[in-house]
């Protein structure tokens, strides 16, 4: 064995914050459905509680033996509203409260998929879980919520991004008390992944199987350190060559997780997702990947290049890594998760038309933006549209996370603490889309839709 | 599945007398065998690296990690124990 390597990996991570961010078991929950609701939330909650008994503990040995950090452990379920609406009338909150229950029972940091797909329209149960995603965001602590509004297949549900604008401001007021924090996990998608590991948006997909594992790994720190130590003088394709690298060996070892929790928990491997996740943590930054490129600070012109760079050479050196390759997988641009981001936000050079472009090439979107409380939902909505747009468009995945910040204007912040950060309220154009968006009706899908 | 049960026990920090001594006391009362010893100064620091065998122990590498993890604090080291398998995949294609 190479003494050099193995030095290199303990480098990683005592002083790279080299992690695996996520073990998330994705757990079934179409057969928990019923017409009686009360029998329904409790099936939910024991199943959850029976697959997932052994998670937390199973992710904390894997941690020891390998040394490495697991920083999450987390579940994620089918989209509530498909089991919720089979028993029309009675109200989607139990099963919230039921997930919630569950979550704290098994110990894991979050819970996922309290989540409705939408993009082509409003199936049963659909339209009640949407209105009660502000109660069960402030009425539960560890569960997330997304909907999927827009897809390249189905084209954009208009009538849903119009809803969605109201949900996420009156998310962020009924938990004003709480830096907003509701509206920090709810996700709007197009594109959503069926099989993503990373909240606030994973849920476990219908074409899934009864139960998986999947690992997100993370490491924008290793990046940047290989970038700095290595990067002088370098030209870019050898930046995109040095990147590709440090990508395989991070994967690699959340190919090995993956492969081990499987194992341990006889739940069949889905997928590594091959994200750079940063952490508000200084050195963990994806922001500060992109400045080591030569960018006097994120948010400057040549970002939006830099960050495709980026997120291509992740994908190309992780593909390889892994035996099966999911989720989001690429580069992560959360602003209050991101120490450079936060900076960048904070000096006025990143802004949010900026991070808008930026998305375009991500692998994700508009994430943990805070934005003015007195922003209307309709903006709320028109920065969605605008979001699912380029995502439709460009067979991508885009989401939109903002947290209007009730009772604060530009310049002040919100502080959620832990991996959630800190970030200053952006500034956002006031102009109204009000009418455009009232139309509701649907965005066709796009010709690129046609690919049979 | 457990076919090879080798650990690397990395032991980085200033350099002292005893450090080698104290860990591998660790291992023989675990019954790990030491199969290869290398050290170097880098930086100004004492590198330490050992291949151990942990098929005959009484402990695993979670306890034996936990060991380590008390005297590192007590001689201000930084000794990591992880299974050989994580440089295996990182490192080798």
């Amino acid at each position: 064995m190479n003494t050099n390597e193995i030095l290199e990996t303990i480098n990683m991570i005592d002083n790279e914050n080299l992690d695996v961010r996520t073990i998330t078991m994705g757990i079934s929950l179409l057969d928990c459905a019923g017409p009686d609701p009360e029998a329904s939330a409790v099936r939910v909650y024991d199943k959850i509680c029976r697959y997932a008994q052994n998670l937390v503990k199973t992710g904390e040995d894997i941690s020891r033996r390998y040394g490495i950090p697991i920083i999450n452990k987390r579940i994620s379920v089918t989209p509530v509203a498909m089991v919720a609406g089979a028993c029309p009338g009675a109200s989607p909150l139990r099963f919230a409260k039921a997930l919630d229950r569950a979550a704290h029972t098994v110990g894991v940091n979050f819970i996922g998929g309290y989540s409705a797909l939408v993009q082509k329209g409003f199936g049963p149960g659909d339209y009640a879980l949407i209105e009660s995603i502000p109660q069960a965001l402030s009425e539960t602590e560890l569960v997330c919520s997304s909907v999927n509004i827009g897809s390249t297949k189905a084209g954009i549900n208009m009538d849903a991004v119009g809803k969605m604008g109201k949900i996420v401001k009156r998310t962020a007021e009924l938990t004003a008390d709480r830096e907003c924090i509701g509206a920090a996990k709810l996700v709007v998608f197009c594109n959503a992944p069926e099989d993503n590991p990373f909240m606030a948006g994973a849920f476990h997909g219908p074409g899934e199987p009864d139960c998986v594992i999947n690992v997100g790994v993370s490491g924008p720190g290793v990046v940047r350190a290989a970038i700095q130590k290595e990067g002088a003088g370098k030209s870019l394709t050898e930046i995109a060559e040095l990147i590709k690298r440090t990508a395989f060996k991070i994967t690699r070892m959340g190919q090995l997780v993956a492969q081990e929790a499987s194992r341990r928990l006889s739940v069949p491997f889905g997928i590594v997702d091959l994200s750079l996740a940063p952490t508000p943590a200084i050195g963990d930054s994806v922001a500060h990947i992109l400045e080591g490129m030569g960018l006097e600070q994120c948010g400057a012109f040549g970002t939006t290049a830099a960050l495709a760079l980026l997120n291509d050479a992740v994908k190309k050196g992780g593909v390889m890594a892994s035996s099966s390759v999911g989720g989001l997988s690429g580069a992560f641009i959360p602003v209050t998760e991101d120490a450079g981001m936060i900076d960048a936000a904070r000096s006025g050079c990143l802004t949010l038309n900026k991070l808008e472009a930026m998305t375009a090439v991500c692998s994700v979107g508009l994430d943990m933006i805070v934005i003015p409380g007195e922003v209307s939902p309709e903006i709320i909505s028109g920065i969605i549209a605008d979001e699912a747009a380029i995502g439709m468009v460009n067979s991508k995945t885009t989401a939109v996370r903002v947290i209007p910040a009730i009772g604060k204007s530009a310049g002040e912040e919100l502080d959620f603490g832990g991996l959630l950060g800190r970030g200053p309220v952006m500034p956002v154009n006031m102009s109204s889309p009000a009418e455009f968006i009232a139309r509701g009706g649907k965005i066709p899908a796009p010709l690129q839709s046609l690919k049979n | 599945m457990k076919s090879s049960e080798k650990a690397v026990i990395t032991v980085i920090g200033k350099d002292m007398v005893g450090i080698l001594a104290k860990v591998t006391e660790i291992c023989a009362k675990s019954g790990v065998n030491v199969l290869e010893v290398t050290q170097s100064i880098l930086q100004d620091l004492f590198a330490m690296v050992m291949l151990v065998d942990m098929a005959g122990s009484s402990s695993d590498v979670a306890a034996l990690s936990r060991q380590m993890d008390a005297l590192g604090d007590e001689l201000g080291l930084k000794i990591h124990v992880m299974h050989e398998d994580i440089f295996n995949s990182m490192h080798k294609i």
